[in-house]
C-alpha cells in the first residue's frame, strides 16, 4: 500500500512516501508564496526515486494550515448567512455578538433568527417557522450571498430542524454551500454556531483549495484519490474535507504527533513538537492526540468542537534570545531563520545559535557561535531544559515518568535527560514526522449526544453504534474500527438519568471501495 | 447611596462571581456577554446600599433556575428575568424599589444587574448566601424563617407559573423545580419578595462589590504577571488547602444532583499527599489523606494555579495544575440553624462542622 504524505505547513512543505510502513524517500521544502508549485515540487522529489515501471500510488494524504491561517488573517472568507433556529430562546445573543470586530467585519454577516429547534429531551421548542427561514433564504439570495450556516438548539441530539431548513434554503439557492451545526459542534449554542459559521465562511476557500490540491496532484501524475487530514488525527476524502474546512485548523500538530506514534510505535507517550517559532506539547493516548474538553480559541473566536488537547509554548529553533538579559523568547526570527540566524551569517542570536555552540547540532558555519562564552551557552540551555521539563509536566496525568518523544525540525534543542520523563526519544525522519502523520492516517467517527430513559450501559452501546456508522459513512473498513474514546457525563437537574455520552472510533480507510468513489 | 455600576465593572464581577461560585452556580460567561450587550445598547445598570433601602421597600430576588448545561444553549435572556419581576409586582400589586440576586457566586451574581438593566430598577449590593448553592432552602432567608411564597416562573414561550404558596422552604423548592424540569429544565424565576428590612436583617451584605473588587484583584494581578491565587488569599483573608494536579474525577447524579469527588495529588509542599473534593454542584468538603480539613459552609475554591481562574465541578478534569483554597463563609451560614441548612450535615456528610478559620 503505496501513499504520499504532504505536510504544508507555514515554514515548511514536508512530503514523505511510504509503502507499507516503509519509508522509501522523504524532503522538507521551505513553503513558497505559490504554496501548489511547493507541492508539486515536493511530490517530484519524493516519486524521483521510483522506478518508471513501479506500482501506483494508492492514495495521497495532504495536511494543510490554510484555513486557520484564513481566520487568523481575517482573509480569502466568504460572505456569511447566519440562520439561527431557536427563538423565543437566546434572542438576546445573536449570532455572531461574541466575534472580535475584525472578524466579523471580514464575513458581514447576515443573520436571522427564527422560531423552532428543539429541547434536550427531543421535544420541539416550539414549531419551526417554515416562512420565516424562506424569508432568510430568499433575503440572502438577494444580497448575492452563497455560504449559509444553520444553527437550531439542541440539534446534536435532534437534527431536524437543521436538515428541514437546509432544504428550504436550497429550494431557494440551489447551489448554497450550507453549513450544519450539528455536523460540526457539540451541545452549547453560541460556541457551535461560531464553529458553523467560521465553517461557512471557509468553505469557498476549502473548495479552492480541494481543486488546487486536485490539479497540483494531476499536474505530478498522480491519479490517486486524495485526503486531508483532521484536528483529531484522522483523515477524509479531500471532498468531504472540502465542505468541512474547520475539521483542519489544528492538524499540523496533530499529524506530528501521529508521526511519532508511528516512528516509535508507542501509543501511550508524550509528543514534543519543535517548530521554528514555537513548539507544541500534546499527550498520545492510544496513538491519538488526547482531545481538548475545553473551550478553544480560533482567531479569537470561543470554540467547542473536536480538537487537540496542545500546550504551546514559546521555543522554537528561531527563538531570540536576548544574552545580556539571559532571556530567551517570546520572539522568533521564524521562516528567516536562515538569514538571521548567526550559523548562517545572520546577527540575531537563536537558540540554534545556542544549539550550535554547545555542539548539539551541526547547522550552518559554526564559527561564527565560537565567541559565545560557555557559561553562558551552559545557562542558557539549562533554561530550555527548565522551561520544557516545567510545560511537559503540567501537560502530565500522573507523576510517573513518561515517555517524551521529540520530533520537528528543532528537536536538538530538547535535552537528553528531563525531570519527570523517564525516557527521551528521539527518531529518525523526525524532521518531516507531520508528513508521515499524514501518511499514516485512518478515518474516524464521533458521537456527542444526550441519551435518557436507558441504562449507562445502552446509552454507551447505543453511542458507540453510532459512531461505528459515522466512520463507515467516512469511509472506514468494517473489520478494522476500534473504540478510541468513551467518556459519559450524568446531567444535573435533569430527570430520566439523562447523560452526555461521547465516542470516538477509527479505523483503516477502505481503500478498495472508495478507489471507485474516487 | 445609589452609584453607577460601570462597563468596566462588569469582568472583575464576573471573575469574582466564579470564585465565589466554589465550583457551582454555572459559569457567567453568558450572562457576561449579555450585560456588556445591554450596556453596548445604552442601558445601565445602579447599584445601591442595601442600608439605604427602607424598611419598607419592595426588593426582587431574581435568579434563573435549571440545568447549566440547558442552559448553554437556551441562553439566559434578561428579558426573561425582567418579565418574572414584572410579573411579580403584577401578582403583588407592590412595584419594587431594587433587585438582588439570590446568590452572588457563579452566573447568577449577574442576573439582577440583567433584569435591573431591563427595568431601570437599582441592584442591591447583597445577596443570600454570599457564595453558590444549589437549592431555595440553603439561603439566609431560610435561614431567617423568612416568609417563601410567593415565587414567579417564567419560559421563554408564554408560559408563567405563579407558586402562591408552600408549606417550606423544601416544598417550595420542589414544586418551583418540577414546573422548571417541565418547561425544559430552564427559566428565570422571582422568588419571595423581601422587605428592605428584611434584606438589612438577614442579607448577606456588600458582596456586589466584594466580588467586583476580588475579581478586580485576580485581573490586575495577571496583567501585572504577579500570582492571582495569591491576590484571592489577600483579598479574602482566605488559606491554601492544597497545591496538585488533578489525578481523576468522579461524577454520577443523584437526587438531580451533580455529586462526585475530584483527586488532587500534592506538588511542591504537598507532595506525597492526595486532597480528595467532595462535590454536590458545589465543592462541598476536603479531604486531606482521608482526613476532613474543610467543609462547607466556609467556601472551598479550585483556582487554577497560574491564571487564579475558578474551575467548575462540571469543568474540572485530568492534567489541570490547580491551587484549592478556603475562604470564610458568612457569619450567618456558620450559626447553629444556619448549619442545620448549609453545613456538611445538610449535605449527607456525617461531620461536625469546624471551620478552617476557628482559632
Amino acid at each position: 500500500m503505496k501513499r504520499i504524505g504532504i505536510d504544508v505547513g507555514g515554514t515548511n512543505t514536508d512530503a514523505v512516501l511510504i509503502d507499507g510502513e516503509t519509508v522509501i524517500s522523504a524532503i522538507k521544502f521551505p513553503t513558497t508564496s505559490d504554496v501548489m508549485k511547493g507541492v508539486v515540487d515536493a511530490i517530484g522529489h519524493v516519486m524521483a526515486s521510483e522506478p518508471a515501471n513501479a506500482s501506483p500510488v494508492d492514495a495521497v494524504m495532504i495536511g494543510t494550515t490554510h484555513f486557520t491561517n484564513a481566520v487568523v488573517e481575517r482573509a480569502r472568507l466568504e460572505r456569511v448567512g447566519a440562520i439561527r433556529i431557536a427563538m423565543p430562546a437566546g434572542a438576546s445573543l445573536p449570532p455572531m455578538v461574541d466575534w472580535p470586530d475584525d472578524l466579523r467585519d471580514a464575513v458581514d454577516p447576515l443573520s436571522f433568527m427564527v422560531e423552532g429547534g428543539h429541547e434536550y429531551d427531543g421535544r420541539p421548542l416550539v414549531p419551526l417557522d417554515r416562512d420565516a427561514v424562506r424569508n432568510a433564504a430568499m433575503r440572502i439570495r438577494d444580497a448575492g450571498i452563497n455560504s449559509v450556516g444553520i444553527t437550531a438548539l439542541f440539534s446534536p441530539l435532534t437534527t431536524k430542524c437543521e436538515t428541514e431548513a437546509a432544504e428550504i434554503v436550497r429550494s431557494v439557492i440551489p447551489d448554497a454551500c450550507i453549513t450544519l451545526s450539528h455536523t460540526l459542534g457539540r451541545i452549547g449554542l453560541l460556541e457551535r454556531e461560531n464553529v458553523t459559521l467560521l465553517n461557512t465562511a471557509l468553505q469557498g476557500l476549502g473548495q479552492r483549495t480541494v481543486d488546487a490540491f486536485a490539479k497540483a496532484l494531476k499536474e505530478s501524475g498522480i491519479h490517486a484519490p486524495f485526503y486531508l487530514t483532521q484536528n483529531d488525527g484522522t483523515v477524509v476524502l479531500a471532498e468531504v474535507a472540502a465542505a468541512n474546512p474547520v475539521y483542519s485548523f489544528a492538524s499540523g500538530p496533530t499529524n506530528s504527533m501521529r508521526g511519532a506514534a508511528f516512528l516509535t510505535g508507542l501509543k501511550e507517550a508524550m509528543v514534543i513538537d519543535v517548530g521554528g517559532t514555537t513548539s507544541d506539547i500534546g499527550c498520545l493516548v492510544g496513538g491519538f492526540p488526547r482531545e481538548a474538553n475545553n473551550v478553544v480559541e480560533v482567531g479569537g473566536v470561543r470554540t467547542l468542537f473536536r480538537m487537540p488537547d496542545l500546550l504551546p509554548i514559546a521555543l522554537g529553533g528561531g527563538t531570540i534570545i536576548d544574552a545580556d538579559r539571559g532571556t530567551i523568547g517570546p520572539r522568533s526570527v521564524g521562516y528567516n531563520i536562515t538569514r538571521e540566524a548567526l550559523v548562517f551569517g545572520g546577527s540575531t542570536l537563536t537558540t540554534t545559535d545556542v544549539a550550535v555552540a554547545a555542539g548539539l547540532v551541526e547547522i550552518g558555519d559554526r564559527d561564527r557561535v565560537k565567541h559565545l562564552d560557555q557559561s553562558t551557552v551552559a545557562a542558557l540551555l539549562k533554561r530550555i531544559e527548565k522551561m520544557v521539563e516545567d510545560n511537559v509536566d503540567r501537560m502530565k496525568t500522573s507523576a510517573e515518568g513518561v515517555q517524551l518523544i521529540a520530533v520537528g525540525g528543532g528537536s536538538f534543542l530538547i535535552p537528553e535527560k528531563l525531570a519527570g520523563v523517564s525516557e527521551v526519544l528521539r527518531v529518525e525522519h523526525a524532521g518531516v514526522a507531520n508528513a508521515l502523520g499524514a501518511a499514516m492516517a485512518q478515518v474516524s467517527g464521533e458521537v456527542d449526544q444526550v441519551f435518557s430513559e436507558m441504562s449507562r450501559d445502552a446509552a454507551i452501546a447505543e453511542a458507540e453504534k453510532l459512531a461505528r456508522e459515522r466512520a463507515m459513512e467516512a469511509g472506514a473498513q468494517v473489520g478494522t474500527i476500534t473504540t478510541l474514546d468513551t467518556e459519559d457525563i450524568p446531567i444535573a437537574y435533569l430527570p430520566g438519568d439523562a447523560r452526555r455520552v461521547r465516542v470516538r472510533v477509527v479505523g483503516d480507510i477502505a481503500f478498495d471501495e472508495r478507489r471507485k468513489v474516487a | 447611596m445609589i452609584r453607577d455600576f460601570e462597563a468596566e465593572e462588569i469582568d472583575p464581577l464576573a471573575v469574582g462571581a466564579w470564585i465565589l461560585g466554589t465550583g457551582g452556580g454555572g459559569s457567567p460567561y453568558l450572562a457576561q456577554l449579555n450585560l456588556k450587550k445591554l450596556y453596548r445598547d445604552g442601558r445601565k445598570c445602579r447599584l445601591i446600599d442595601p442600608l439605604a433601602l427602607d424598611d419598607n421597600d419592595a426588593v426582587a430576588v431574581v435568579s434563573k433556575m435549571g440545568a447549566p448545561l440547558v442552559g448553554q444553549e437556551r441562553l439566559v435572556d434578561p428579558a426573561h428575568l425582567a418579565r418574572a419581576m414584572k410579573l411579580m409586582e403584577e401578582y403583588t400589586g407592590k412595584p419594587f424599589r431594587a433587585v438582588m440576586s439570590v446568590e452572588i457566586g457563579g452566573g447568577n451574581a449577574l442576573s439582577p444587574f440583567l433584569a435591573g438593566a431591563m427595568l431601570d430598577v437599582p441592584v442591591v449590593d447583597a445577596d443570600a448566601m454570599g457564595r453558590a448553592y444549589p437549592e431555595a432552602q440553603m439561603t439566609s432567608f431560610a435561614i431567617g424563617d423568612l416568609q417563601m411564597y410567593p415565587l414567579t416562573l417564567i419560559d421563554c414561550r408564554d408560559n408563567e407559573a405563579i407558586v402562591a404558596k408552600a408549606a417550606s422552604w423544601n416544598w417550595m423548592e420542589r414544586i418551583s423545580r418540577k414546573v422548571c424540569t417541565e418547561v425544559g429544565s430552564t427559566s428565570a424565576t422571582c422568588k419571595a419578595p423581601r422587605t428592605g428590612k428584611e434584606v438589612k436583617e438577614w442579607g448577606v451584605l456588600h458582596t456586589v462589590t466584594k466580588a467586583t473588587s476580588l475579581g478586580r484583584a485576580v485581573l490586575d494581578a495577571r496583567a501585572r504577571h504577579t500570582d492571582p491565587v495569591a491576590a484571592v488569599l489577600e483579598h479574602e483573608d482566605g488559606v491554601v488547602l492544597f497545591k496538585g494536579k488533578i489525578t481523576d474525577v468522579d461524577r454520577t447524579t443523584t437526587g438531580g444532583f451533580l455529586r462526585g469527588s475530584a483527586k488532587i495529588e500534592g506538588l511542591d509542599d504537598d507532595r506525597g499527599s492526595t486532597l480528595e473534593l467532595s462535590f454536590q454542584n458545589e465543592w462541598a468538603v476536603a479531604f486531606r489523606d482521608g482526613e476532613a480539613i474543610a467543609m462547607t459552609p466556609d467556601l472551598i475554591c479550585l483556582l487554577d494555579t497560574m491564571s487564579g481562574e475558578a474551575i467548575g465541578t462540571e469543568t474540572v478534569r485530568y492534567g489541570q495544575r490547580v491551587t484549592a483554597v478556603a475562604l470564610p463563609a458568612p457569619a450567618v451560614l456558620q450559626t447553629p440553624k444556619g448549619l442545620e441548612h448549609v453545613g456538611p450535615r445538610a449535605f449527607g456528610y456525617d461531620l461536625e462542622f469546624k471551620s478552617v478559620f476557628a482559632s
